[in-house]
């Protein structure tokens, strides 16, 4: 075969493996959001779900995903940030720092379900969390680490050396340097970072089973006190996540309108994952071109 | 056996000027690997001096060496003085010297911030904060660095969006807004197209009314058209030091003499 054959073969097996990729994703997506969007009403999205009785909602649980999403940015951020600066500034390329890098690949690979039981046996009964946003705030931490010390690591190596050099030559100290140039060069990687670990944490369900739980008490909305156990910001209250209701309502749930509300409520969990993604990129982008004065 | 013989023959001047920097038996160990043999030099105030020679002979260890840009990569011997003070011993302040001793580098390396923000992002670090203050200094150096002219209208655009030639000039800029004495340049043209390049030289040719400039250079026209001195290194050895006229119109060394022929390298 001549190398513009083997070309020719390649490109075309290259773009079948694709075009497979494609449909798959475009086939789980149109299936998702073609039988769910019909139930996705206003009252859905703005209704308490019901146990027994038909026409429950989805509220409490698409807040409670993104209180919990909050929370678990907050918790795992700033020890990323910390974590991710010490790896690609200042560590030493010895034992120490590949048993980190190690045990973060560990941490990386281990199953939802695991990091959920060990939270469930720590926070939830240990530490005597009981079910609550808290104890799920902990455990997608553990998720959340891995995932964001890895992008922000990732995107302060790629601010060039030469960025660096320049910082010292001016007299700069090393940790000024990393925070007022490597820092701002890395931004707008960092925020994409953070925005694609968002979507995981949205979705996931079972590390939350354990440690949220899978209760929506009635929670009001105009209480703002956190201490308050009926308030909405209430930490230490269970919290069922959208995920986990979508979960529940596929494997206890006794609703006749199960299948319907499950439906809207994947749709409205894709379409919220699908934001993440595009605003990721286009923050991205945005801070990109703002950074290098291409407009 | 050869080897040895070559680096025997060396030919050092001590120029009469009064220097801004000596060193005084300098070596440079990236781990075991020796990059740089006893570099005892020179260097005059308010001259250019250029340091030619091969790739990897160790020009850029010995340049990074003398404001302490080798610190975490090296291991440096020997002294390097400056107003009477050894500034390669442990004890003194680096950042201090950094600033008294300004580095630009091969590649232009502006931040991604405003032109602005380029020049003042040291100086508010150093705790200059008055408005009036921060604007001269920021009209100085770019004027110094014959800059001013083409960006004084929008000041507060990106460094990124300047060409090759102009970025460097920002960043001799922003080396100057922090007042040094001595200003190193590493091979600063050799990315640069001709005209840049002439402009980079007609810069340096005005800074050094004020500023003690060292510069390593693969150009041995640009060498001898601005420089007042020439150093040339040979596999981590100086083995020739002398006014640049001399260096290239009659070489005291068999081995310089083939490089500035043209003979290698
Ligand atoms: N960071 C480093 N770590 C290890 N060795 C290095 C490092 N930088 C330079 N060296 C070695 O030191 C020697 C001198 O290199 P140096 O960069 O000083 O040469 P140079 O004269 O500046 O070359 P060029 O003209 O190509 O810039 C080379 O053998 C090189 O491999
Ligand atoms: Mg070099």
């Amino acid at each position: 075969m001549s190398s513009q054959q083997s070309n020719r073969v390649a490109t075309i097996v290259i773009n079948i493996m694709v075009a497979f990729v494609v449909l798959i994703l475009i086939f789980l997506l149109g299936d998702i959001l073609i039988t769910g969007l019909p139930h996705v009403t206003l009252h859905l999205l703005t209704s308490p779900s019901q146990s027994f009785a038909a026409g429950g909602g989805i509220r409490d649980q698409l807040f409670n995903s993104f209180y919990l999403l909050v929370l678990t940015l907050l918790i795992s951020f700033p020890l990323s940030l910390g974590a991710a600066i010490y790896l690609a500034e200042y560590a030493a390329n010895n034992w120490l720092t590949s048993l980190i890098r190690t045990s973060i690949e560990v941490l990386s690979s281990l199953p939802s379900v695991v990091v959920g039981l060990f939270g469930y046996l720590l926070f939830v009964i240990q530490f005597k969390f009981g079910f609550s946003i808290l104890s799920g705030a902990i455990a997608l931490t553990f998720f959340n680490l891995p995932l964001l010390i890895r992008s922000i690591e990732g995107s302060l190596h790629a601010v060039p050396r030469s960025q660096h050099e320049a910082g010292i030559s001016l007299g700069l100290s090393n940790w000024k340097t990393i925070k007022g140039i490597i820092l701002p060069a890395a931004l707008p990687g960092i925020l994409t970072g953070i925005i694609l670990s968002a979507g995981r944490v949205f979705g996931e369900a079972a590390a939350l089973i354990y440690t949220a739980g899978e209760s929506a008490p009635i929670v009001s909305y105009t209480n703002w006190n956190p201490l308050d156990s009926n308030s909405f910001l209430n930490p230490m209250r269970p919290a069922e996540t959208l995920a986990v209701h979508i979960w529940k309502l596929n494997t206890e749930g006794v609703t006749p309108d199960a299948v319907s509300i499950s439906a809207g409520a994947s749709a409205v969990l894709v379409i919220v994952l699908l934001i993440f993604n595009l605003s990721a990129r286009a923050i991205g982008n945005h801070l990109y071109q703002k950074g290098s004065g291409h407009k | 056996m050869e080897n040895n013989n070559i680096f025997a023959k060396t030919h050092l001047v001590t120029p009469q000027e009064p220097p801004a920097i000596t060193t005084d038996n300098l070596q440079v160990y990236y781990g075991d690997n020796h990059a740089m043999h006893d570099a005892s030099l020179s260097f005059p105030e308010h001259q250019i001096t250029a340091l030619i020679g091969a790739s990897g002979s160790g020009k850029s260890t010995y340049l990074r060496s003398l404001n302490r840009m080798n610190d975490d990569l090296a291991t440096v011997k020997g002294k390097i003085m400056y107003h009477g003070i050894d500034i390669n011993a442990s004890d003194v302040n680096v950042y201090e010297i950094r600033r008294h001793i300004g580095m630009v580098f091969q590649l232009p390396n502006p931040f991604a911030k405003s032109i602005r923000e380029n020049l003042t992002f040291a100086l508010k670090a150093y705790g200059i904060k008055k408005k009036s203050e921060l604007d001269e200094r920021v009209e100085t150096s770019l004027k110094e660095a014959a800059l001013w002219d083409e960006v004084k209208d929008n000041l507060n655009r990106s460094a990124l969006s300047l060409s090759g030639g102009q970025a460097q000039r920002l960043c001799i800029a922003r080396s100057l807004a922090i007042k040094p004495d001595v200003l190193l340049l590493d091979e600063p043209a050799s990315a640069l197209d001709p005209i840049s390049t002439a402009k980079i030289e007609a810069t340096l040719l005005k800074l050094v009314k004020k500023y003690t400039i060292i510069i390593v250079t693969h150009n041995m026209q640009q060498a001898s058209r601005i420089s007042k001195y020439t150093a040339f290194f040979h596999l981590g050895h100086v083995l020739e030091f002398d006014t640049t006229s001399h260096i290239f119109q009659e070489p005291q060394v068999p081995v310089t003499r083939d490089y500035v022929l043209g003979n290698f390298g």
